[in-house]
C-alpha cells in the first residue's frame, strides 16, 4: 500500500477533501439562497405566467445567460478584485466561494425556472380558484410541487460545483483539485493524481445517490 | 344567483382577434344545477372561468347575487373566489400533500380558521365524500373517482355558495361517473349549493341538471329546462348531442321508416303520464294497431319521461291522433 502510493500524504488528502466539501457546501448555501428567488422571478415574469413582464424577464434572462456563458476559469480570474473586496482574500476556501456562487447561481436559477414550469398549470389554476395570492401560490403550491425537481437541480448544481472547485487549484484555492494540479500534474506524482480523481468520483457518486433518494422521497408517486 | 350579462371574450392569436365567447346572457338561480354542454372548443371552459374571474370578459358584466364583480381585484377578488369552489377534469390535487392536507389547503390559505376548526372540518368533509380512511394517503395512491371526491371535499372546504365543475367526470369510467354525479346531486340538495357544470357528456346533464345551455362556436344556441331542451331539441348541435347518446343516426332512421306502413308519430310523455296506459286504451277505442319503432323510458334529473316512435295502421287513425293530442302527451307527426 505505502509503496504503491509512495507520494501520497494521507493527512493532506484528508484536508483537501474537507476543503472541497467546504467549498461546495458553502457556495451551495448561497447559490440556493440567491438562485431560488431568481428562478422564481424568471418563472413568474416569463411568457404567459402569473406576473408576465417581458422587459424584466428579458434583462434578467440576459444577465443569467452571460454569467452562464463565461467559462469558470475566466470568471475565477476576472472576479479576483471583487472576491478580495467581498471576503478579504482570493486564496483558499474563502477565496473560491464568491466565484463559485457567481457561476452556480444563474445555473441553478435556470434549473429552478424549468422545474417550476413542469408543475401542471392546473395546479396553479386550482390554487388561484381557492382565492390564493401570488405569494401563496408560489409558497403553498408551486415550490412544494416542484420540490423534487428543485432537489434534482441542487444535486446537478452541486456536482457541477465539484468540478468547478477542482479548477480553483489554479488560483491557489485549495481542495482536491489543487492537490491534483500541484502534486499530480506539476510534480508528475501519478499516484496522487489517481487518489484525488478517485475521491472526486466517489464524492460525485455519493451526491448523486443522496440526491436521487431525496427526489424519490419527495415525489410521492 | 349568477348572471352573465352580454359577455364577450376575445383573444389575440398571432395578431388576429379570435372571439371565444359571443353575447352570452345567462342566469343561474340560487340552488339550481345548471349545465353547459358543448363540444371541445365551444368555449365552455372560458365561460365557466368567467364566474370566478380566472378569465375576464372583454366586455359585458358578471354579477353574483346581484353584485357586479367584473372589476374585482386584489382582496375583493380573493374573497369572492373563496366563496366559489371549483373541481376539475384532472382533479388538480397537490401531489406533495396528503389527502387531508389537500382538503385543508384552501382553509389555510384563507387564514381565518383555527387549527381545530380546520381539523374537524377536514374530518367532516372526508367523511361526507366517503374517504375518512384515506386521509393520510397521497393523491397518487388513490383511484380517479377517489381523487375527484377529494377534489369535491377541497372545493367545499370554505363553505362556498357556488360550485363550478369543469368536466368533472370526463376522466372517469361510467360507474365512477355515476357515483360522482350522485354525490354532486346530494350535495346540491343538502347544502342548497348552486352548481354550474360544463361537460360534453349528455349523461352528466341528464343525471343532475335542472337547466341547461347548449354552447356552440362561442354562442348559446339553446337553453332552458333540461327536459324541455333534450326532449325537443331544436338546434342542430343539441339534436346531435341527443342522437349521439342514444346512438341513433337520423339518416338510417328515416330509411327504416320508409318500409313501415301507416302514420309515424313520435310521442313524448313526461312525469306521471309516462306510467299511464294511455296507448293501449286509445288503440282499443279507435281500433288502430300500433307498432313501436323505437323508444326510451328514462329520467332527466327527477323527471321521468318516455319518448316513443310508433306507426299507426288500420282503424280510425285520425281519431287516435286526436285522442293522443288530448291526453297528456306531446305528439309530433314524423310522417303523415
Amino acid at each position: 500500500m505505502n509503496e504503491l502510493f509512495a507520494n501520497v500524504r494521507w493527512d493532506e488528502i484528508g484536508i483537501a477533501t474537507w476543503d472541497t466539501l467546504l467549498m461546495v457546501g458553502g457556495s451551495m448555501f448561497f447559490i440556493v439562497l440567491f438562485g431560488l428567488p431568481l428562478g422564481v422571478l424568471l418563472f413568474l415574469t416569463g411568457k404567459r405566467q402569473l406576473l408576465e413582464q417581458p422587459a424584466l424577464y428579458g434583462v434578467v434572462s440576459f444577465v443569467v445567460n452571460v454569467l452562464r456563458s463565461v467559462p469558470f476559469i475566466i470568471l475565477l480570474i476576472v472576479m479576483i478584485p471583487l472576491t478580495v473586496a467581498l471576503v478579504g482574500t482570493s486564496l483558499g476556501v474563502k477565496g473560491v466561494i464568491p466565484p463559485l456562487v457567481a457561476a452556480g447561481t444563474p445555473f441553478f436559477a435556470r434549473l429552478v425556472e424549468t422545474s417550476l414550469r413542469e408543475v401542471d398549470r392546473g395546479i396553479i389554476e386550482a390554487t388561484q380558484a381557492m382565492g390564493a395570492s401570488t405569494r401563496q401560490i408560489v409558497t403553498g403550491a408551486l415550490l412544494p410541487e416542484a420540490l423534487p425537481g428543485i432537489i434534482a437541480g441542487i444535486t446537478v448544481t452541486a456536482i457541477t460545483l465539484v468540478s468547478y472547485a477542482a479548477m480553483a487549484g489554479v488560483v491557489g484555492g485549495g481542495g482536491l483539485g489543487d492537490l491534483a494540479i500541484r502534486y499530480g500534474y506539476q510534480r508528475f506524482q501519478t499516484d496522487v493524481m489517481i487518489v484525488t480523481v478517485v475521491l472526486l468520483v466517489v464524492i460525485v457518486q455519493l451526491m448523486q445517490m443522496l440526491g436521487d433518494r431525496l427526489v424519490l422521497y419527495f415525489s410521492r408517486r | 344567483m349568477i348572471e352573465l350579462d352580454n359577455v364577450h371574450k376575445a383573444y389575440r392569436v398571432e395578431g388576429r382577434e379570435v372571439s371565444a365567447l359571443r353575447d352570452i346572457d345567462l342566469r343561474v338561480e340560487r340552488g339550481e344545477v345548471f349545465g353547459v354542454i358543448g363540444h371541445s372548443g365551444a368555449g365552455k371552459s372560458t365561460l365557466l372561468r368567467m364566474i370566478n374571474l380566472i378569465e375576464r370578459p372583454t366586455s359585458g358584466r358578471v354579477r353574483i347575487d346581484g353584485v357586479d364583480v367584473t372589476g374585482y381585484r386584489g382582496a375583493d377578488l380573493m374573497a369572492l373566489r373563496r366563496g366559489i369552489g371549483m373541481i376539475f377534469q384532472h382533479f388538480n390535487l397537490l401531489a406533495s400533500r396528503t389527502v387531508a392536507d389537500n382538503v385543508a389547503f384552501p382553509m389555510r390559505l384563507a387564514g381565518v380558521y383555527t387549527r381545530e376548526q380546520i381539523r374537524s372540518r377536514v374530518d367532516h368533509l372526508l367523511g361526507r365524500v366517503g374517504l375518512a380512511d384515506q386521509a393520510r394517503k397521497h393523491p397518487a395512491q388513490l383511484s380517479g373517482g377517489q381523487k375527484q371526491r377529494v377534489g369535491i371535499a377541497r372545493a367545499l372546504a370554505c363553505e362556498p355558495r357556488i360550485l363550478l365543475c369543469d368536466e368533472a367526470t370526463s376522466a372517469l369510467d361510467p360507474q365512477t361517473t355515476q357515483s360522482v354525479l350522485e354525490l354532486l346531486g346530494d350535495i346540491n340538495r343538502e347544502l342548497g349549493l348552486t352548481i354550474v357544470l360544463i361537460t360534453h357528456e349528455m349523461n352528466a346533464i341528464r343525471t343532475i341538471c335542472d337547466r341547461v345551455a347548449v354552447l356552440d362556436g362561442g354562442e348559446v344556441v339553446e337553453s332552458g329546462g333540461a327536459a324541455d331542451v333534450f326532449l325537443h331539441p331544436r338546434h342542430e348541435t343539441t339534436r346531435r348531442f341527443v342522437f349521439e347518446t342514444e346512438s341513433i343516426d337520423e339518416a338510417d332512421w328515416a330509411e327504416d321508416f320508409a318500409h313501415v306502413p301507416g302514420r309515424v308519430l313520435r310521442l313524448t310523455f313526461r312525469g306521471q303520464a309516462t306510467y299511464t296506459p294511455i296507448l293501449g286504451a286509445i288503440a282499443r277505442r279507435t281500433g288502430v294497431d300500433y307498432s313501436i319503432l323505437s323508444g326510451r323510458i328514462d329520467h332527466i334529473k327527477d323527471t321521468p319521461y318516455g319518448q316513443i316512435t310508433l306507426s299507426l295502421v288500420g282503424g280510425d287513425v285520425n281519431a287516435a291522433e286526436q285522442e293522443l293530442h288530448g291526453a297528456d302527451v306531446d305528439v309530433e307527426v314524423l310522417r303523415a
